[in-house]
């Protein structure tokens, strides 16, 4: 049950049924991070697949990474702070090229990030087309303070999700919180179904 | 009061308008009071949410302004010119009128009050607003830990709180030091946060200060990397950005 806020019509936008509960359309790109910025430079930066065993199963320094096959991905983008953006363009690496072969039994990730941050993410959530590590942004090369060199993109999970300056991927048996899920956000994240915080 | 851990669902509470303060000519405080409030760290905030008589809603977060103080809560909204929410909260929302709320939201950008390391705040424009919950929940709970803030503002008329802000140098270990970008007080430099700023104004990294910095992304980016080539260790520095919100 909703209080009615007396004289607030509201603005609809075009695009309302692209919008997730709660969210607005913005134009911009906003910036929101816990920290610095971290310096990451390519030369050398990696990145790592570690098996629910503690061992390493993938590793790409970044000659290798973007040798990749890359894939062009259009995607609507969702900010837990409420801002989504339509259309966003980015290459990447599927997911799906990235863990080929990786034998696992594990049902989660956890996502590291130069700088320390983590995220947490159900592992099928991350195959079948539906995730990638970014390093285009609009044609050009990933700015950093929007993840670069390489941030993961999982669209269809509040963007936190997406974890900027990622540099691996540990496998997990157990769910664990990441770095916002440990302090009150939630561990899904789908924003069709405003999964913000913790028991929403 | 200030709880340890982190709370489980986060309802939907209903507040009442109190009273509003004009803060500056685009900022106003909103005074809420909020049954079933459950209490708050400095420098946390809430998200607001509105709702159309058709059922249309929109929400947008909000910085808490107060320290800790029972079920009254108060937020500071700049307003955003041809925004959808921040003009309806400074403009149409009168005293006795119902705003939905949850919250509180945010345990990381956070200073809580049994903390002895000094403090800096740097704040630009209205990303002043939970560094001032700080500085309130600082004196509330007689704190002697120093703080110091750097307030960047366009001009002296855009700064919040700056009656308060002085009153509160007098009276606590608090030292402010305004940068005006646009336009100072008479005699006043202007200019943007450099390396002479953070030199003169910011404590030593042998200090090892709690760093808390709000503002617009630039700011932010700026400030940030001006303090760490200054020596200050990157996990000691805590950050909110905002990017053009409505």
């Amino acid at each position: 049950m909703s209080v009615i806020s007396r004289g607030f019509s509201g603005r609809r936008r075009p695009g309302g049924d692209r919008l997730p509960p709660g969210q607005y359309l913005e134009s911009g790109f906003p910036v929101l991070s816990a920290g610095p910025t971290p310096p990451v430079n390519t030369a050398n930066w990696s990145f790592t697949i570690t098996t629910e065993a503690g061992e390493t199963a993938r590793r790409w320094d970044w000659k290798q990474f973007t040798a990749l096959p890359a894939e062009q991905i259009t995607k609507d983008i969702h900010c837990v702070t409420k801002w989504s953006k339509f259309d966003t363009h980015w290459r990447g690496v599927s997911l799906d090229t990235l863990l080929d072969g990786v034998t696992t039994n594990a049902g989660y990730v956890m996502a590291r990030s130069y700088g320390g941050y983590t995220t947490n993410l159900p592992l099928p959530d991350l195959r079948d087309g539906k995730a990638w590590v970014a390093y285009e942004y609009e044609g050009k090369p990933l700015h950093p303070e929007h993840g670069g060199p390489a941030r993961l993109l999982v669209p269809h999970l509040y963007f936190w999700k997406s974890a900027k300056w990622v540099t691996g991927l540990d496998l997990m048996t157990r769910d664990r919180h990441g770095f916002w899920e440990e302090l009150g956000y939630h561990d899904y994240g789908d924003p069709w179904r405003e999964q913000r915080y913790q028991g929403d | 009061m200030a709880r340890a851990a982190v709370p489980g669902r986060l309802n939907w509470l209903v507040a009442t308008l109190a009273e509003t303060k004009e803060e500056t000519a685009t900022a106003r405080t909103l005074v809420l009071d909020v049954p079933g409030w459950p209490g708050h760290l400095a420098g946390q905030h809430v998200d607001v949410k509105l709702t159309a008589e058709d059922g249309y809603s929109a929400q947008r977060s909000y910085s808490i302004a107060s320290g800790p103080d029972g079920q009254r809560l108060e937020l500071t909204v700049q307003t955003i010119a041809d925004g959808e929410v921040s003009p309806y909260l400074t403009e149409v929302l009168e005293p006795g009128d119902p705003v939905e709320l949850r919250g509180p939201i945010g345990y990381w950008f956070v200073w809580r009050p049994e903390s002895t390391t000094p403090v800096l705040l740097v704040a630009g424009g209205s990303g002043v607003v939970p560094l001032m919950a700080m500085i309130r929940a600082h004196a509330d709970a007689g704190s002697q830990v120093p703080l110091r803030l750097i307030y960047s503002v366009r001009t002296p008329a855009d700064a919040i709180y700056a009656r308060e802000l002085s009153e509160r140098t007098a009276a606590s270990p608090l030292a402010l030091t305004y940068l005006y970008t646009r336009e100072g007080p008479p005699g006043a430099p202007t200019g943007r946060i450099n390396a002479d700023v953070i030199a003169a104004a910011a404590w030593s990294p042998h200090d090892k200060p709690d760093i808390f910095i709000c503002g617009p992304t630039g700011f932010v980016e700026a400030a940030a990397d001006l303090l760490i080539k200054a020596g200050h260790a990157p996990e000691a520095i805590k950050t909110e950005r905002f990017g053009p919100t409505s």
